[in-house]
């Protein structure tokens, strides 16, 4: 079963759906049983940075997702969520995240030229860096939709894809059995879903 | 790169699609979630869902339908028509739209632009104008292009803008439903005036009216149609693949 959690931020019916789609067993969550229990764990979130790391904490979910991922469970975080992965973010401030993943937040503004649009809206092609079991069923150059204007910073190890968007921006991350996406796999047609199908294929991985 | 993105939009009333020619005349189609999930498949980058039903039972109607089709269409879905307050926002976003597009609503609450923003984001509200020139001037339309509001719409949308609107439909009322292309002249304007994404609506007849729009306009980020996608007259697939042809970035 793989577990959304529901803290708040955003809409979740999108992403229950495409999970659907894909014959996956989902269930919306914010129980540490249910999370405990879970094969997978999807962290979603749309919106400020600061705001939604608040939520996170004062539930007490950062702790579960922790600790649940130091037991090697796979999780993903997409678009806001995959932000939440990483040490701070420099939205609005300086915020601390997850610490899940080594590496900062930080405005596209700071990488792209001037006379580029922000946010970075629309399809974009996935340069593929890294082989990743989260992008086996994809090929390089599969176009995905993202929305963001903040990007992950100070993680080139951890970056297995990205999008040019003057400049590479950060579009996949994974560090042990910790993923992310920028864009948003429940928004970009049968790409997406066949990423969210690896994701729902993984197996839980060694302890940390 | 980001890539050209090409749309089409579906009027819904009473559950059905109609498009009309200049507004008027409306002209039943087919299916929305048929039709949505079929241009999903064949390469709409985006659908829009404009809800011009008046009756509250038609408004129950269309975000039954609006439920079903995002259950099925994995591609950002923009919803307008009736939204007037943030819980209209609130009624559609649940049922899976990801953007909403207001037009009369703001032009009644010029406030509502930037209560949304605050509420849901930059990206999720966007500024749709009908625009008609009149005397020279760009002028707002209202109520599905009927009223003059008299506001010069540049300032308008500069305006929307500044209070979260995060993209910008313009649709020319002199250019739709004549099929002779888009009114580049207008989209320019608003392209210089803006630095959110410009989507151009109202007067595509065939292929090479995108290609003309893309390759003289390389600000504008989206062309939107309706009919000639509804008829088939213009096969989405065919569309990317005569971009593609002509370097300009495409999804295929």
């Amino acid at each position: 079963m793989i577990a959304i959690v529901d803290y708040g931020v955003g809409n979740l019916f999108s992403l229950r759906s495409s999970l659907a789609a894909i014959g996956a067993d989902v269930t919306v969550t914010s129980d540490k049983h249910i999370l405990e229990q879970a094969d997978q764990i999807l962290l979603p979130g749309v919106g400020a940075f600061g705001d939604a790391a608040q939520k996170l904490r004062s539930t007490g979910l950062d702790a579960v997702l922790k600790e649940q991922a130091a037991l090697g469970k796979p999780l993903l975080g997409i678009c806001l969520g995959m932000q939440l992965l990483f040490e701070k973010s420099y939205e609005y401030g300086e915020h601390y995240g997850l610490g899940l993943i080594p590496g900062a937040v930080r405005p596209i503004a700071d990488v792209i030229p001037g006379d580029y649009k922000i946010p970075h809206i629309g399809w974009n092609a996935l340069k593929i860096q890294q082989e990743s079991p989260l992008l086996s069923h994809i090929q390089q150059g599969d176009h995905v939709y993202f929305v963001h204007s903040y990007y992950a910073a100070d993680c080139d190890d951890a970056v297995i894809a990205t999008a040019e968007y003057g400049s590479d921006l950060t579009a996949a991350v994974a560090y042990k059995n910790v993923y992310g996406c920028q864009f948003h796999p429940e928004k970009s047609g049968t790409v997406g879903l066949n990423i969210l199908k690896a994701f729902a294929e993984m197996k839980e991985g060694a302890p940390w | 790169m980001i890539t050209k993105r090409i749309i089409p939009c579906l009027d819904v009333k009473n559950g059905r699609v109609v498009k009309g020619v200049n507004f008027e005349g409306l002209q039943d189609v087919s299916s929305p979630v048929s039709l949505a999930k079929y241009y999903s498949e064949n390469g709409a980058d985006e659908l829009v869902f404009y809800d011009i039903t008046a009756s509250s039972d038609g408004r129950k109607l269309f975000t039954d339908i609006l439920c079903e089709t995002a259950r099925s269409v994995f591609i950002p879905l923009t919803v307008g028509g009736g939204i007037n307050t943030v819980e209209d926002f609130d009624r559609v976003l649940k049922c899976g739209a990801d953007k909403v597009s207001v037009n009369s609503g703001a032009i009644r609450n010029p406030d509502l632009v930037y209560q949304a923003a605050k509420l849901y984001g930059d990206q999720c509200v966007v500024l749709s104008a009908d625009i008609k020139r009149v005397d020279g001037v760009y002028r707002v339309f209202a109520k599905g292009g009927r009223e003059n509001t008299g506001m010069e719409a540049i300032s308008w949308i500069r305006r929307c803008v500044d209070n979260g609107a995060g993209e910008v439909v313009v649709n020319s009322i002199d250019t739709d439903g004549v099929k002779q292309g888009f009114d580049i002249e207008m989209l320019e304007a608003v392209c210089n005036a803006v630095s959110v994404p410009v989507i151009a609506s109202g007067g595509a007849g065939k292929i090479q009216d995108f290609i003309t729009l893309f390759q003289r306009l390389p600000k504008v980020d989206a062309g939107l149609a309706a009919s000639i996608f509804h008829f088939g007259e213009v096969a989405i697939s065919d569309l990317k693949a005569q971009m593609a042809k002509a370097n300009i970035p495409t999804r295929l």
